[in-house]
């Protein structure tokens, strides 16, 4: 058995130099020198204060912003996670209908048929940075009213925080929703 | 079109053109033709005379499984190691991780060293940044390497001439590392840090948000671990909820690259076998029935998320974006669908959506997918796999037209048979046992806690869980409470199971094969990429695992589907 065991412990060895050590390093040198953010993922910054990844979702609950998606772990980016539930699951069901009665109430004049599903159902990472397109659009209503601005210039910085099918013809429509209220607080304070 | 139906249709497109080239040049590697990469080979020359290996001594099949074994073997005591001495680790720790339970460490360390990725832990509390690399990122190299190895010697086994020598495993291993994996990795790395994935030694940061919530952002070195995860079918995610992370997976570009990774080299495996043999009509043929398959299931994935959570619907929202549960709005309900049945057909096991929030037929699609585990199938293995059903097949074949079967020139005898026969059915044999086990105890303790829905999608989360383990998936349901003792141990050994004995069942015949005298091809002979036998390989696989799953099937998302 010696014939196995010693070949292998050396090869063992020196691939955990190659692939655990130089590749990594190799990989976050090369990324230090010209990635975004040098590698230390790219942060948002608002009158010259960090107020964000660009990256990475945060919460948005109070009805002066545009609102983000309900998330399992509560926009922990420690610990992030989806919630796990099946479809048919009643408990579940039944969270999703408070979600929509909540919904509903903080925004009168909006019906039932309007509310986006990405609006009542949490995301798999629980960090969603992003709403749809129909998720910001829905919430204009309430933010105009609250923040006594126009319909039209609060849809005009939607439609500027909007990134459109990557080359026009691949994927979904996305807000990214921290640029999105920033691009809001400028807008009136 | 849709603008998410022609995201998911050009993935598949770019894919399938990157995998032929891919193919060729793999099979050059496996057969040490020259190639590009010939300047590696000081480097590799240096660690195999440090290991005092002679590369070019020819073994064989028992040789080659022993040294396969062994290998492994460090492997695990390596890992199980690193695991559990986490508290002291002097450096690469800046968030002071502990250690690991020791059942959680005995089932991660078998899940790395099997491929499988299986994570009973979460990536940013439970693993140092020493461990991300020097365990599971060198893990998913040699893991994979491992699986491609084996592969390279199955196919020497076909094409030799009354022989036993199946060529050099340490070889095969290192090549299958240096010449293949690590330059598809290095290449995906780069491109996801210029995506904005961190590759950075830096600790977490604590940020204000505009709310004015304190939030803890985790991050670390993602963009290499990220990368061979996808190249090396592994799937073990640097952090807790994997690629919907949006550290690791950035936006709809970062999503197709991953997702091309994810599919790339189980593809090109396929066509390899064709070069390896100079037949690339017969890795067409392979490729077209297996890709028969995957269509169909993509298809029908799609179409069920698409169109939404029935439940929800009933509620009278607005459903037009689809299943959104467990998913991201930058990708979509259609290329998380596309992903979720890439990750179960290659055995990679990483994920972009929650599958256990997926609509029922959905989920079934996916379990069936690794209850198969052969559509392209794992990097190695997945080939393997499929091999042992082209055993069946051949000889389902032989006895419908009364001749003794033969494939590639070989006599396909009851030995080979018998061999192919035991490993096809340990595949269904360990998921039933096991899940049935699970079920017994589970429903004999309701106060356990281990199910995070309840009834039939129940029973799925522990069906998933035992296929995933077999399979050497690494995907859950991740619902299920499963960083318990029970799900540790029990899993681990379906892995163990799992992982060898596939490989070394084939590896007895392709040993077998190998000193077989060769019989020239006549009129008689079977044409292996012929239209018909295609149609009884397909039949074979599919009657396989419909016989075997059907009823496990039925009381999990069949039932789940139905009762509305």
């Amino acid at each position: 058995m010696k014939t196995y065991f010693l070949p292998a412990i050396k090869i063992t060895f020196l691939t955990i130099i190659l692939f655990g050590v130089i590749y990594p390093l190799f990989i976050v040198g090369t990324a230090t020198l010209i990635a975004p953010g040098n590698g230390s993922g790219e942060t948002i910054e608002k009158d010259g204060k960090t107020v964000g990844f660009g990256l990475i979702g945060q919460s948005f609950t109070t009805a002066k912003y545009f609102n983000s998606r309900p998330s399992a772990v509560n926009y922990n980016a420690a610990a992030t996670g989806g919630s796990n539930k099946g479809p048919n699951n009643p408990e579940y069901l039944k969270q999703v209908e408070e979600r929509i009665s909540n919904f509903l109430s903080e925004n009168p004049g909006i019906t039932k048929e309007e509310i986006p599903i990405d609006l009542i159902t949490a995301s798999g990472s629980g960090i969603d940075p992003h709403i749809s397109l129909s998720a910001a659009l829905v919430q204009i209503p309430r933010i105009a009213a609250l923040r006594g601005l126009s319909v039209i210039e609060l849809k005009e910085i939607v439609l500027q925080n909007t990134n459109s099918p990557t080359v026009g013809i691949f994927g979904p429509s996305t807000v990214q929703l921290l640029k999105l209220n920033i691009a809001l607080d400028q807008l009136k304070k | 079109m849709n603008t998410e139906i022609a995201g998911v249709v050009i993935i598949f497109i770019v894919t399938v053109l990157l995998a032929i080239p891919l193919g060729r040049y793999c099979s050059k590697v496996f057969k040490q033709e020259k190639t590009w990469l010939d300047f590696l080979q000081p480097m590799e020359q240096f660690i195999l005379r440090f290991s005092k290996i002679n590369g070019s001594q020819s073994m064989d099949w028992k040789e080659n499984m022993k040294a396969m074994l062994v290998l492994n073997f460090i492997f695990f005591l390596w890992a199980m190691l690193i695991l559990l001495s986490q508290s002291v680790h002097p450096f690469w720790n800046p968030d002071g991780i502990t250690s690991m339970e020791p059942t959680t460490a005995f089932n991660t360390a078998v899940s790395f060293m099997t491929n499988t990725n299986l994570q009973h832990y979460s990536g940013e509390t439970g693993a140092s940044y020493f461990t991300q690399l020097l365990v599971f990122c060198f893990l998913q190299f040699v893991s994979a390497g491992t699986g491609i190895a084996a592969m390279a010697i199955l196919f020497k086994g076909i094409v030799q001439k009354q022989s036993h020598n199946l060529g050099n495993f340490y070889k095969l291993f290192l090549l299958s590392c240096t010449r293949i994996l690590l330059p598809l990795s290095i290449m995906v790395a780069l491109m996801l840090a210029m995506k904005g994935v961190p590759a950075t030694f830096d600790g977490a940061e604590s940020i204000v948000t505009l709310q004015g919530d304190t939030v803890i952002v985790a991050r670390g070195p993602v963009a290499p671990m990220v990368s061979i995860k996808q190249i090396g079918t592994n799937g073990g995610g640097y952090f807790g909820p994997n690629s919907t992370h949006p550290f690791e997976n950035p936006d709809y570009i970062t999503n197709g690259i991953e997702n091309i990774a994810i599919l790339l080299l189980p593809i090109a495996l396929v066509f390899a076998f064709g070069f390896y043999i100079d037949k690339p009509k017969v890795g067409y043929a392979f490729f077209a029935a297996i890709t028969l398959i995957f269509l169909v299931f993509v298809s029908v994935s799609v179409y069920f998320e698409m169109n939404g959570n029935p439940q929800l619907t009933q509620l009278g929202i607005n459903n037009s974006l689809g299943n959104m549960e467990g998913k991201e709005v930058r990708f979509g309900s259609a290329a998380s669908s596309l992903w979720a049945v890439s990750t179960t057909s290659t055995s990679n096991g990483s994920v972009n959506s929650m599958h256990d929030s997926h609509t029922a037929l959905s989920g079934g699609i996916l379990l069936l997918d690794m209850m198969i585990n052969a559509i392209y199938g794992g990097v190695g293995v997945g080939f393997i796999n499929f091999f042992v059903f082209v055993v069946i097949a051949v000889f389902i074949s032989g006895l419908m037209v009364g001749r003794t079967p033969e494939l590639f020139g070989k006599k396909i005898e009851s030995k080979e048979v018998k061999i192919a026969a035991i490993v096809a059915l340990a595949h269904p044999f360990f998921i039933l046992v096991g899940t049935a086990i699970a079920a017994h105890v589970s429903s004999g303790n309701s106060e356990i806690g281990w199910l995070n829905n309840p009834t039939y999608h129940g029973f799925s989360e522990m069906l998933y869980e035992f296929t995933s383990s077999a399979a050497n998936n690494g995907s859950g349901f991740e619902g299920l409470g499963d960083a318990t003792p029970f799900w540790n141990i029990a899993c681990g050994i379906v892995m163990m199971l799992g992982r060898f004995i596939p490989i070394i069942g084939p590896l007895a015949i392709a040993g077998s094969l190998a000193s077989k005298k060769y019989i020239p091809e006549s009129a008689g002979t079977l044409k292996i990429e012929s239209f018909a036998f295609t149609a009884v390989l397909l039949s074979v696989i599919l009657i396989i695992a419909a016989l075997s799953f059907f009823p496990a099937l039925t009381i999990g998302p069949i039932a789940e589907y139905f009762n509305k």
